[in-house]
């Protein structure tokens, strides 16, 4: 009797001492007190933490995934760049020429415009730069949109011109691409770029490190080093958060943001400026039936995804174009596919599968708000009869199998745009893309673009991007859910983090508040 | 052997009311385990949801019991194909000896020095996930374990007496192995099964954990709690009731075995 | 002395046969290596000629001989994802993982042996509570004390940064500051284990003729545990703790992934998940060798501990 008594007692207050250690989180003692947190303030630094790793190799012309680009956009630079309202400034170019109704560029390069390793550009580089992503001796160029240009020329030593076959009125977006010194081989392992950081270091599956380049030729970092962190675990990420270790980071779930301490971190919010869907691979059977995918649209309630995910924020669309892209976005083809559950089941009964199908969902799980909208979106499947299970598969495993592999039957991911092109969302959906990881293959839509690229009135193309993707949505290519709201959790004294239309981070303008 | 033995008297209600709640798990929850509510984010316990909700706002108790159904089946399957597959591969080389012994019995020690949670990480990296993959990784990764008892018992009984009278007499070795000696080595087996079956729910709940377990829509104790370690500041309840009742599924059957080892002395 | 010669020889062939196991394993994998480097629509000119490159075209005796030769040197191939040595992507997380282990090894020698000595020595209600929380302890999953560990130091006390380590080479002190959490959360159970283990065998001890004897002679009870008993009934947790070690190793596995440290345990994790199989096989095999390594040397410990064991 005694020892039981004993061990009740023993278990209470084990019981009693977590549950009061749980419920004491307003006594924490000052976070800003944490000992790497004030080094890193005195040395003017930050750590940013990322959920994924990026791919094995750096090369800023190869790499594909969007994590990738937005780290890398720090240490790269085109002839021309993006600014944050979208609108394409010159970089590496001083100014630039169109001429000879639309198919001669001729850019005049910056002076004084250093590389990392203190080598100053010129033609010489633009022109190898530009050849490396129209070769096309691996099969397709590395840059598809370059596979229009007819000749790449040094007029002289700081001005280069190039030719397309016919005029183009998306083709400059593309001159966004990174200028990498002519001849320099080791891209995949060791980046140089012209960007207002230099890359510094790499450690797989942990960090990734940049420090400020003083010879940059415009305003320059305000940091002076940039660690990104790797968490590919989402509770691993909010752990560091809360412990201090990050100062920075994006792409948070509502979940994970309302576990942090406002006096400590700002949330920022914004849209991620992708389109989040659940992407079928038309090859897989039972997907490559139009009935059926149409049926499926009906299924998903965007609204309860967005409050799961988000806490109702977010942006619902309807075809593979973000709202901000304001000039091509189609505000109509949002609610194409009323949420109908009923009608779902109706439809899949005519199609053949009055008692549903099993169907698997892979979804990466270092990405916490694609891995809660899939089992909010399986959930709504289940619903109307059908058996989902959940795939959850390590980043690398997904990049591998799924989006190169194309071996897959459903997956949620978010697609964004490398430019502020249309074509950048909707090339990938013709038959011949690289890209095409979802093997959508519609002789029409293919004709569609074969004519969008070769329009010259930039009305008329607008009008054909429209409807390559009206006809997305009316073949109901994917099911089509939001573009999520971004949150992104900064220390409370940092400042100047911009908002860009594309999926990037620009920490160039990112600074510690100083008094 | 009850009486008197408090290992064995805990154990037993501490087994009996989980074995309950995973039973009727099977075919009955208060609420539908998977069914999401925006309406009930986040609520702390309360009567109308005794475990809370979680982030989905699903009833947690309820996924705790589907939970306890789904570990208490793998480590049940698991250990019944480690064990069968354990018994005879031991009887055989117990009860034999000789040169398949020596070699079989060297490769159990080489496989025995990977630890069963990698060679089930090993297993599952060539089946692939899943539920089914898990109980065949982890079954096989549990058998050496079993053969090495179980021979090391029928290498003892061989020399005995009533073993040699049974030969004596006529007996056939199938018939001596699994009608003479096999009963009489129950009292080691046995806790061995209970002690095997806590570590199919340690091996279980850690593999759902890293996320190569079960996958959604199973849901396993291991998996609720990689899952609920994401909401640990927002709802405590969630990963502190998972945690507990993994707690509480293992210390119920450790006592089990302790209190059976006791009864044996 | 020819016994412990027997004993390396038995413990080479166990290497040989789990590396033979391991290299086998790798070999039947269904999908081939070439699939996941060179992507499907690879053809099938460039498969040939990377199988070739890769070795692959040899029989399968040639492959394993010439694997395990290189493996001894420390040449463990090339990681298919990362398209580097596997020995540098080793070689940083060895020394964390060792030091992790070390650290939860110490903890379990210092905490148990007191412990287990104190709550045998003592008797009455410190027995009964020692072992009443000992039982608990025993039922907690590493990884979910792993969990309370970094809410209630990392989270609300602050004593430690969850996510922030740093590496032995950079700041050692820094380092073992970190992982004394997750080695806590690996060594409760073993110590649960081991004062259990400890407290029986003296008990054991103390009931035996010898200790009787003494005891009717007048000698001091405490004089008669630490001159005697302790000796004797400390060789089976000596083989208990070395096996200890052996499942240290892949309890970091689980531990590493909570605490967010980038060790052995997280690399063969993610290589599973990414399919990097010679990263998987040189950490699966260099775990075996430590586990097999470390019995033989608790088996050496014991023969010196234990007379008797060194006639068989």
């Amino acid at each position: 009797m005694k020892q039981r008594i004993l061990a009740l007692f023993l278990a209470l207050m084990m019981v009693g001492t977590v549950l009061s250690g749980c419920g004491d989180g307003s006594k924490d003692p000052d976070v800003d007190g944490n000992h790497g947190y004030l080094e890193r303030v005195k040395n003017n630094e930050i750590v940013v933490g990322i959920a994924q790793d990026l791919e094995d190799s750096l090369d800023p012309h190869i790499s594909a995934s969007a994590g990738s680009r937005e780290v890398l956009f720090n240490i790269y630079e085109g002839l021309v760049k993006p600014n944050s309202d979208g609108e394409l400034i010159c970089a590496v170019a001083r100014d630039y020429e169109i001429t000879n109704g639309g198919r001669t560029y001729t850019f005049f390069i910056r002076e004084g415009v250093q590389f990392h390793n203190g080598q100053t550009v010129s033609a010489a580089d633009v022109v190898y730069s530009i050849n490396r992503c129209a070769d096309a001796s691996g099969g397709a160029p590395l840059v598809a949109a370059f596979s229009a240009i007819e000749e790449v020329k040094a007029v002289d030593e700081m001005t280069v011109e190039i030719t397309i076959k016919a005029a183009d009125l998306d083709f400059l977006s593309y001159l966004t691409e990174a200028i990498v010194p002519d001849g320099y081989d080791k891209l995949a392992t060791a980046p140089m770029g012209t960007g207002p950081f230099k890359y510094v270091s790499r450690s797989p599956q942990e960090n990734i490190i940049i420090e400020k380049f003083d010879a940059y030729w415009g305003e320059g970092a305000a940091l002076d080093k940039v660690t990104y962190k790797i968490y590919e675990d989402a509770t691993a990420l909010v752990m560091a958060l809360k412990g201090g270790a990050i100062d920075l980071c994006s792409h948070l779930t509502s979940a994970q943001v309302a576990q942090l301490d406002t006096k400590y971190f700002q949330i920022l919010e914004d849209t991620m400026k992708l389109v989040q869907a659940v992407y079928l691979n038309h090859k897989a059977a039972p997907f490559d039936n139009e009935a059926v995918r149409e049926a499926l649209c009906y299924a998903i309630d965007r609204q309860q995804i967005m409050d799961f995910v988000a806490g109702g924020r977010g942006t619902a669309v309807g075809s593979s174009m973000y709202p901000a892209f304001t000039k091509y976005f189609m505000p109509e083809l949002v609610d194409y596919y009323k949420y109908d559950p009923a009608k779902a089941k109706d439809l899949l009964a005519k199609a053949g599968y009055p008692n549903g199908f099993d169907m698997t969902i892979t979804v990466a799980s270092n990405n916490k708000p694609h891995v809660d909208t899939a089992e909010v979106v399986a959930q709504q499947l289940r619903a109307v009869g059908l058996n989902v299970t959940i795939q959850q598969v390590e980043w690398q495993t997904w990049y591998d199998e799924t989006y190169k592999g194309r071996n897959y039957q459903a997956t949620i991911v978010g697609l964004d745009a490398s430019n502020m092109t249309a074509r950048a969302m909707l090339e990938r959906f013709t038959s011949t893309s690289s890209k095409n990881f979802t093997n959508y293959n519609n002789p029409a839509y293919d004709a569609l673009f074969a004519k969008a690229i070769a329009a010259t009135d930039d009305a008329a193309q607008t009008a054909i991007y429209k409807d390559m993707q009206k006809m997305l949505t009316e073949t109901a290519a994917n099911l089509y859910i939001q573009d999520l709201c971004d949150l992104v959790a900064m220390r409370h004294d940092m400042t100047g983090l911009q908002f860009y239309p594309t999926f990037v981070l620009d920490l160039s303008t990112v600074s510690w508040v100083t008094e | 052997m009850l009486k008197g033995n408090r290992y064995l008297q805990i154990g037993l209600a501490i087994t009996g009311v989980v074995t309950v709640l995973a039973v009727l798990g099977l075919f009955w929850t208060p609420y539908d385990p998977s069914a999401m509510n925006s309406a009930e984010m986040y609520m702390a316990p309360s009567l109308r949801h005794i475990f809370g909700t979680d982030n989905f706002g699903r009833d947690v108790f309820s996924r705790v019991m589907k939970g306890i159904s789904t570990t208490y089946l793998i480590s049940l399957c698991t250990v019944a194909m480690g064990a069968a597959v354990g018994v005879i591969v031991g009887a055989l080389t117990g009860y034999f000896g000789g040169i398949v012994d020596d070699i079989l019995m060297r490769v159990n020690d080489a496989v025995t020095a990977f630890p069963s949670i990698l060679l089930a990480l090993v297993f599952i990296s060539l089946l692939g996930f899943g539920k089914y993959n898990v109980i065949l990784a982890l079954g096989v990764a549990f058998v050496p374990s079993y053969a090495r008892v179980v021979r090391s018992e029928f290498a003892r009984h061989r020399e005995m007496n009533y073993v040699k009278s049974a030969r004596l007499m006529g007996a056939t070795d199938r018939r001596i192995m699994f009608v003479h000696i096999l009963p009489n080595t129950r009292a080691v087996i046995l806790p061995t099964l209970v002690i095997g079956f806590n570590n199919a729910v340690l091996a279980e709940a850690s593999l759902s954990y890293l996320g190569i377990g079960v996958r959604s829509p199973d849901v396993s104790l291991g998996y609720m709690l990689s899952e609920s370690q994401s909401y640990m500041a927002t709802a405590p309840w969630y990963v502190l009731c998972t945690g507990a009742t993994i707690v509480l599924l293992i210390l119920g059957f450790s006592l089990l075995g302790e209190g059976l080892q006791q009864g044996r002395r | 002395m020819k016994h412990a010669v027997k004993k390396l020889g038995m413990m080479l062939l166990t290497m040989l046969i789990v590396s033979f196991l391991a290299f086998l394993a790798f070999q039947v994998i269904p999908g081939d290596p070439t699939n996941t480097i060179l992507g499907t629509d690879a053809t099938p000119e460039q498969v040939e000629a990377l199988r070739a490159q890769l070795g692959l075209d040899r029989p399968f005796f040639v492959r394993y001989f010439d694997w395990l030769f290189r493996f001894v040197q420390g040449d463990f191939g090339t990681s298919y994802s990362y398209s580097m040595p596997v020995s540098d992507m080793l070689s940083g997380k060895l020394g964390v993982t060792l030091l992790l282990a070390v650290l939860s090894f110490t903890l379990t020698v210092l905490v148990s042996i007191p412990v287990g000595i104190l709550s045998a020595d003592c008797g009455g209600w410190l027995d009964k509570a020692l072992t009443v929380t000992g039982q608990i302890t025993m039922a907690v999953p590493p990884f979910f004390t792993g969990i309370l560990l970094t809410y209630l130091f990392g989270l609300i006390l602050h004593w430690f940064t969850p996510g922030e380590f740093v590496a032995p080479g950079v700041d050692f002190w820094g380092s073992v500051a970190y992982l004394i959490f997750p080695a806590t959360a690996i060594a409760l159970p073993r110590i649960a284990m081991t004062v259990k283990m400890l407290r029986s065998g003296i008990l054991g001890e103390l009931n035996k003729d010898y200790v009787r004897t003494a005891h009717s002679r007048g000698n001091d009870r405490k004089a008669i545990l630490y001159r005697h008993v302790l000796r004797n009934a400390v060789v089976p947790s000596v083989a208990f703790l070395a096996m200890t070690i052996a499942d240290i190793v892949a309890g970091s596995v689980v531990i590493e992934q909570v605490f967010a440290i980038p060790g052995m345990g997280r690399l063969l994790f993610s290589s599973i998940s990414n399919r990097d199989y010679p990263v998987v096989q040189a950490v699966i095999v260099l775990m075996a060798f430590w586990v097999v390594l470390v019995n033989f040397v608790a088996d050496m410990i014991n023969q010196r501990l234990d007379p008797r064991l060194r006639l068989q």
